[in-house]
């Protein structure tokens, strides 16, 4: 018989199934943030591979109203043909007092993000939430830990992380305090894409170039600005961040709107 | 964050921490090499410009890295972040690790697990504190790769004389770690001299480049070759199947082996290696895949126990000696307790011994009984109860482990010579003034006394299932005691017949000595018929906090058709008399703690039940389930 390693792909699934698994094993009310795009679609699928075929927490989606309409549709698709435990959130207090992107991109994530999420969370008790953020994807997250505890009210002290390595990670927490699971910080984009290609996962049609325009990175309607491009598949999508350097957020207009934008938005428990 | 990945999708990036004292040129290092590599996403360079330029400060080039408004504010990095990027050779990931001494915690937190370091040293100020220690904190996590890189020679005219003399200081100091650079460059990170490009400045020097050294690593190793270690992280039962989950951390996995598991001693064969989708399944499995199997027998397994080839099973004992590195503020005393995290193990082991206390910025060695923030020690370790592992210097992904105080991690440290290791004498000897408290001995048992009073039919399988869990919770460091007819019978009650009153007080007997037991601290379990709900609650009513009744359930025929001693056969051709089930009641109890439906599941998953209600029921930090 040959020798075998696994190759690159390979490594980076089998690193987040073992951490899928011990956040399962070691958090009683765990739930995972499922935004509908690649990200969490391909955490998704990975889910699925470390138990088996079962999605054994909740998945929680948080509903702005501001979301692209083909994203509901997808999501609720997805959830009927996989039979997820899905949990819409939202904060309708603030959507019915009018919040919108108008009253500041990153006071409307705040609200309609950050507190939509606290809300579901405060809810379901959840203790444990998973969610696909990666550390080449912007500053603040390339410096996050896998065990990400948060203090009262989901707060991230960044100063003050504990330390993880050799893979041992903080699971027990004091009382109060939560935390962030992130199964996904060691992917990069590409390497999303190359897995999404390999594994056949689903994906929202709004990746794929229509009229030379496609979405990199989906948010909601009014911050997330679509780019020129003409890859309309998976395969051409690959090829086309191979050859770029523009970087993936830089559609996303809540992060430009000062220096610190996202790192605020992070620390009051922004994903 | 984000740069260009190319395509070497077939290996694995190559993992890079740079390391070194506080502001020698770290990060400045790391944004300038990308940079002159042409790997900085678009827009970057601009954007750091323009931050700089906010502030009122020249460019530079850390504020890639530094990304927090502190650590940009401060011109100092906090905690580690990383970076991708690629060379036509391979794929790297660049962690630039804090060289402030207040964040050593999250240097090791990036140099843990890299493939190599480059040892950042400012030609000006020579070796300083940080180097000293960072270079033994590389040799302590095992990252034997290393480049130093002499930076700001800007700052030193570019003279060869001072580059010697920082190279030979450095050299002197790692040769005592046995750990040797395979370059020393010089280098300005601000200028660019030896960055991506040979500098003219620095003609004297001819080796090579920073950026040519990253090529120059080897790949990381992959732990194949070793026998097989199979940590189990969970036992999933989503189905009909009972996965037995986790991830090989070296050696190699295939269905048909025979593995034996750590510490029960209890084998089984693979029968299968499950996946999803079932398209996907395999029959082999490798170092760093995470799989779930099945076996081929119902033992019992559970997270915590470590599978290996049973001619190639792992260290067992509950004395570890180890060389630790102690980051907690409070100091690590003799007599402490910490959670001891070893792969997918998890202990409470007190430290028993300190054999020498290491200054990492200097190598001295002294004796003492406490070891402070930042420094290194040879310690001795005892767990709770038995648990599996291997020397580090041959094993080293199941050779080392973390130590956890009040929820964080507090000290790492790495499993050193226990082929020779020796038994050392207790010392936790506690002067007993007065009456010792229940409290006292519960807290040290780490759990609280009870009895699990199982109750059923012949042949339920009371005796065997009380038998396994004792080893178990023996094995896992409880006191515990099995009381059943073979050692009660023939002393305590030999003056006692089977008349009725006799079998009540029998029970009584035994109840009465469970109790002193279970007051005395252990877990005692008992395995008798006692069919009558009287009986039972009247050894409830000793000591109601400490008994749980557990009911064995299985039927008649059912333990008729098993009939291991023939006692059923016996009774049905009215050989024995008042036969409980046949011809005398047996009252199912009305309100138990817990039932053991044992015609329903295999031994291994009755075991596995029974055990985790011990685990969640007589934990010593006071709620119990059954007192809250
Ligand atoms: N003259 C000169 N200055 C440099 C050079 N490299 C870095 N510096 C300056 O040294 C200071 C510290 O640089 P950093 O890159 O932040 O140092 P660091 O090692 O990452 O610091 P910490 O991460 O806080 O430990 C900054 O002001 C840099 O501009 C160099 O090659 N020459
Ligand atoms: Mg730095």
């Amino acid at each position: 018989m040959g020798r075998q390693t696994l190759d690159h792909l390979d490594a980076l699934e089998s690193q987040s199934i073992f951490i899928f698994r011990e956040a399962f094993n070691r958090i009683e009310d765990l739930a995972m943030l499922w935004s509908l795009g690649k990200d969490s679609n391909a955490m998704l699928w990975m889910v699925r591979k470390a138990f088996f075929g079962h999605v054994p927490f909740p998945l929680i989606h948080i509903d702005t109203h501001y979301k692209i309409p083909e994203m509901i549709a997808f999501r609720d698709q997805l959830a009927k043909d996989w039979n997820l435990n899905l949990i819409v959130g939202s904060n309708d207090k603030a959507l019915a007092e009018g919040m919108g992107p108008d009253k500041g991109r990153v006071n409307c994530c705040t609200a309609l993000k950050t507190n939509g999420l606290k809300k579901v969370v405060a809810e379901g008790g959840y203790k444990g939430l998973i969610a696909g953020i990666r550390r080449d994807e912007e500053g603040t997250r390339a410096k996050e830990r896998v065990f990400s505890p948060r203090g009262e009210n989901a707060a991230w002290d960044y100063r003050d992380q504990p330390p993880e390595f050799w893979e041992q990670f903080n699971t027990d927490i004091p009382p109060e305090t939560s935390l962030r699971i992130h199964p996904l910080l060691h992917w990069t984009e590409i390497d999303i894409w190359r897995y999404i290609a390999r594994e056949g996962i689903p994906v929202p049609d709004l990746y794929f170039a229509k009229d030379g325009k496609r979405y990199r990175s989906l948010g909601c309607a009014p911050c997330t600005g679509s780019i020129e491009s003409t890859a309309s598949n998976v395969q051409e999508v690959i090829a086309e961040l191979e050859a770029t350097r523009v970087p993936e957020r830089a559609g996303r207009a809540q992060d430009q709107e000062s220096e610190d934008a996202f790192e605020r938005l992070r620390v009051e428990g922004y994903m | 964050m984000g740069t260009i990945t190319k395509l070497h999708a077939d290996r694995q990036p190559l993992k890079i921490t740079f390391v070194g004292h506080v502001d020698h040129g770290k990060s400045t290092l790391v944004g300038r090499l990308l940079h002159e590599l042409n790997a900085l996403p678009e827009g970057k360079v601009e954007a750091i410009q323009a931050q700089c330029k906010k502030r009122g400060m020249p460019f530079e080039w850390a504020f890639l890295m530094d990304a927090l408004q502190a650590e940009r504010d401060q011109g100092i990095t906090i905690d580690t972040a990383r970076i991708w990027f690629s060379t036509d050779q391979r794929d790297y990931v660049i962690i630039d690790a804090p060289g402030h001494k207040e964040f050593l915690k999250n240097m090791v937190t990036g140099a843990a697990g890299s493939d190599a370091a480059i040892l950042t040293i400012d030609a000006h100020e020579g070796v300083q504190e940080q180097t000293r220690r960072h270079g033994y904190l590389l040799h302590l996590l095992g990252v034997k790769q290393v480049v130093a890189v002499v930076n700001k020679m800007d700052l030193v005219d570019y003279s060869e004389e001072r580059f010697n003399e920082v190279s030979a200081e450095l050299e002197d100091y790692l040769g005592k770690l046995g750990v040797t650079p395979d370059f020393i460059i010089p280098a300005s990170g601000r200028e660019g001299d030896n960055i991506a490009k040979w500098s003219e400045n620095l003609s004297w020097y001819d080796g090579p480049t920073v950026a040519q050294s990253l090529d120059m690593f080897a790949d990381g190793a992959t732990a194949e070759d070793l026998p097989l270690r199979f940590p189990i992280q969970d036992v999933y039962k989503f189905d009909q199947r009972r996965i037995i989950a986790g991830r090989i951390e070296s050696g190699t996995l295939k269905v048909g082996d025979v593995l034996n598991f750590s510490p029960t001693g209890k084998s089984a064969r693979v029968s299968s290696i499950e996946a999803w989708p079932e398209n996907a399944v395999v029959s082999t499995a490798c170092p760093g895949q995470s799989v779930g199997i099945t076996l081929d027998e119902q033992i019992f397994v559970e997270r915590g126990q470590m599978a290996a080839p049973v001619d190639q099973t792992p260290i067992e004992t509950n004395l570890v000696k180890a060389r630790v590195f102690w980051m907690g503020s409070n100091p690590l005393k003799i007599g402490n307790r910490y959670k001891l995290k070893l792969n997918t193990t998890e202990v409470s082991a007190e430290v028993v011994k300190i054999e020498k206390v290491i200054d990492a910025t200097n190598l001295s060695t002294t004796e003492g009984d406490e070891v402070t923030q930042n420094s290194a020690a040879e310690v001795v370790l005892r767990a709770r109860s038995v648990i599996a592992f291997d020397d580090y210097a041959e094993h080293p992904d199941t050779g080392r482990f973390v130590l956890v105080e009040d929820y964080t991690i507090v000290g790492g440290g790495i499993v050193v010579a226990n082929k020779s290791q020796v038994e050392i004498k207790s010392k936790n000897i506690t002067a007993v003034e007065h009456k010792v408290s229940a409290e006292s001995r519960t807290a040290m048992n780490s759990h609280t006394g009870g009895v699990l009073w199982l109750t059923g039919l012949s042949g339920s399988g009371k005796s065997t299932l009380a038998i396994e869990l004792e080893k178990q919770l023996h094995l896992r460091g409880f006191q515990t005691y099995v009381l059943d007819g073979d050692n009660v019978r023939s002393g305590l009650n030999k003056d006692l017949g089977f008349s009725p009153e006799d079998r009540n007080e029998n029970i009584r007997r035994i109840g009465e000595v469970a109790n002193l037991f279970a007051d005395a601290g252990f877990i005692v379990i008992s395995a008798f018929i006692s069919p009558y709900q009287e009986d039972r609650d009247g050894v409830r009513a000793i000591k109601p906090d400490l008994f749980h009744e557990v009911y064995i359930e299985a039927d008649v025929p059912t333990c008729e058709a098993r009939d291991p001693k023939g006692l059923y056969k016996k009774a049905r051709a009215g050989k024995i008399p008042e036969f409980t089930g046949i011809s005398a009641p047996y009252e199912a109890p009305v309100n138990p703690e817990l039932v053991v439906p044992t015609s329903k599941q295999t031994v291994g998953e009755s075991l596995e039940f029974l055990t985790r209600y011990v685990d969640e029921t007589f934990v010593a930090d006071g709620k119990s389930k059954k007192t809250a």
